[in-house]
């Protein structure tokens, strides 16, 4: 399926329910993720857009609502999700890199288990995205011997390993300090320049302005502005979202 | 107690008061009970009858734990299983076994379901195994399987612990790159759990060195039956007990060296 743009949609979220308990996280929300461009959502905590981006990979199961990725709806059984998920990379907040391997096993982990290559295809490639993200010199080293912000890019390399066709990102900068998270978004920018398709869920107002194509704004679990950001950031139209972004820009 | 950083034990003490005096206590000891071997006739031959056991508490000890700890992996997959009929099996066997003293066990397998197990297999295999009987089943077997049974139980729980400390994230992170059920447990969540209860489970494989010395309740060799044997034959009860006593210290506190080594080994990215 095109989009409006003649872009594919890579993946798309149609009437998304997420209900924990009496509290409804995410209510009734269609979005469509379109190749090489950038999708950030934003909002206040608690409003429901981790929920909705985990929804997207089932890491949350939807109570209802469909999740297609390519044109076919992904059924939440096992083996659909499983392939589902080897083809749409996760980046969480806090990075959980496996602590008892070795960066580059972190990263030729997945080709090597998943798309069954050989240890030696796997690590070459593991090296050649460790350099993309800037950390040829911490392949050998374990994961707690990194910094937040290296772990963060080794994640994202972890991620790309799998050559997926969307990446999504989970508030990847919330636990770092302002210098960290600089050396992050510099990854992302890279990612996003390279026609990456993403989907950002984040607090960084200023990193979605400047990257992102689409702005979701959410708000008590329903997206109540969306737009390009010159609209959403900087004139939008709700009570909620004039109030959000008036607050005095983050660095 | 808690030092004032916080600490369990002495953080920043000095040499003297941090090295192993309990070591060296034993170790006095034991350079007594080989003094004593080697000049007293008593001592020498409770030793050589000693001895002679130690390839039995060895053997039951080796075989029984790897089973039990495999026999408790999968116990423990079925406890932290979605699948309720999975789930109440692991669970039925968990309180079973560790509801009924070792020693029970030993009897019931020995003398209840060995026979039974035997009469199953005449009925199923008919002439061709009439010749099978109770006796060809060794006591030593039925101790190990007996053994198995009991701890099995107790390494499932430590597996589930192990396994339910793991951060959620770790397996959000397997099961988000594509990683099958399957895959997550041997590549991400069993090595780390495994690290996390290593002392755990050195304290089972001690423990389960100490209670093989029950095969000597169906009069299998190990060094408990042999220093008992040789005590009651020639009333040398407190000889016997002492040399007995000192080769079960000496083996568990090899053992508690050794998890100790593979836990120092490992402790630096355990996170």
């Amino acid at each position: 399926m095109d989009g409006a743009d003649g872009r594919e949609v890579v993946i798309e979220a149609r009437g998304i329910v997420k209900r924990f308990g009496a509290v409804t996280a995410v209510g009734g929300i269609s979005l469509e993720i379109r190749a090489g461009r950038v999708t950030a959502i934003l909002g206040p905590s608690g409003s429901g857009k981790s929920t909705l981006l985990r929804c997207l990979n089932f890491l949350e199961v939807p109570d209802a609502g469909e999740v297609v990725f390519r044109g076919q709806v992904v059924r939440a059984r096992d083996r659909e999700l499983d392939a589902l998920r080897s083809r749409v990379g996760m980046v969480f907040q806090q990075f959980n890199l496996f602590p008892h391997l070795r960066v580059l096993e972190n990263v030729a982990l997945g080709p090597r288990v998943i798309l069954g290559k050989s240890a030696d295809e796997a690590r070459a490639l593991a090296r050649g995205l460790l350099a993309r993200v800037g950390l040829s010199d911490k392949a050998d080293a374990h994961p707690s011997q990194l910094s937040g912000g290296q772990q963060q890019r080794a994640a994202i390399a972890r991620a790309l390993a799998m050559e997926p066709a969307v990446l999504l990102f989970d508030e990847p900068t919330s636990s770092l300090d302002p210098e960290l998270t600089g050396e992050v978004l510099d990854v992302m920018r890279a990612l996003a320049r390279d026609g990456m398709t993403m989907a950002v869920v984040t607090h960084e107002v200023a990193f979605a302005r400047a990257v992102a194509h689409e702005v979701l704004f959410m708000d008590a679990g329903q997206v109540v502005e969306r737009g390009p950001p010159e609209k959403v950031i900087d004139a939008p139209s709700g009570e909620r979202a004039i109030r959000f972004f008036s607050r005095p820009a983050t660095p | 107690m808690i030092g004032p950083d916080g600490r369990l034990s002495p953080g920043n003490v000095g040499r003297l008061s941090r090295a192993p005096w309990w070591l060296l206590a034993l170790g006095l000891a034991g350079a007594v009970f080989a003094w004593r071997a080697a000049t007293s006739e008593v001592y020498s031959e409770i030793l050589s009858r000693i001895l002679s056991g130690l390839w039995v508490t060895l053997t039951v000890t080796a075989v029984a734990f790897p089973l039990a700890v495999a026999l408790g992996l999968a116990t423990a997959l079925g406890l932290v299983s979605p699948h309720p009929v999975r789930r109440n099996i692991a669970t039925l066997y968990v309180q079973v076994a560790r509801g009924v003293p070792v020693l029970v066990q030993i009897f019931i397998v020995a003398f209840v379901l060995v026979p039974l197990g035997v009469q199953g297999i005449h009925w199923i295999g008919g002439e061709a195994v009439a010749g099978l009987r109770d006796s060809d089943v060794p006591m030593g077997a039925r101790v190990v399987a007996a053994l198995v049974c009991a701890y099995g139980a107790f390494e499932a729980e430590t597996v589930r612990g192990g396994l339910t400390s793991l951060a959620r994230g770790q397996a959000e992170a397997a099961r988000a790159l594509g990683l099958t059920q399957r895959q997550a447990l041997r590549h991400v969540l069993l090595p780390q759990a495994f690290r996390r209860i290593l002392p755990m489970l050195g304290n089972d494989l001690i423990s389960l060195l100490k209670d093989s010395s029950l095969v000597s309740v169906l009069g299998v060799r190990d060094i408990t039956q042999e220093a008992r044997l040789y005590a009651s034959a020639n009333f040398r009860y407190t000889e016997s007990l002492a040399m007995l006593t000192f080769f079960y210290l000496a083996l568990t506190l090899l053992l508690a060296l050794g998890v100790k080594g593979l836990e120092q080994r490992y402790r630096r990215h355990a996170a």
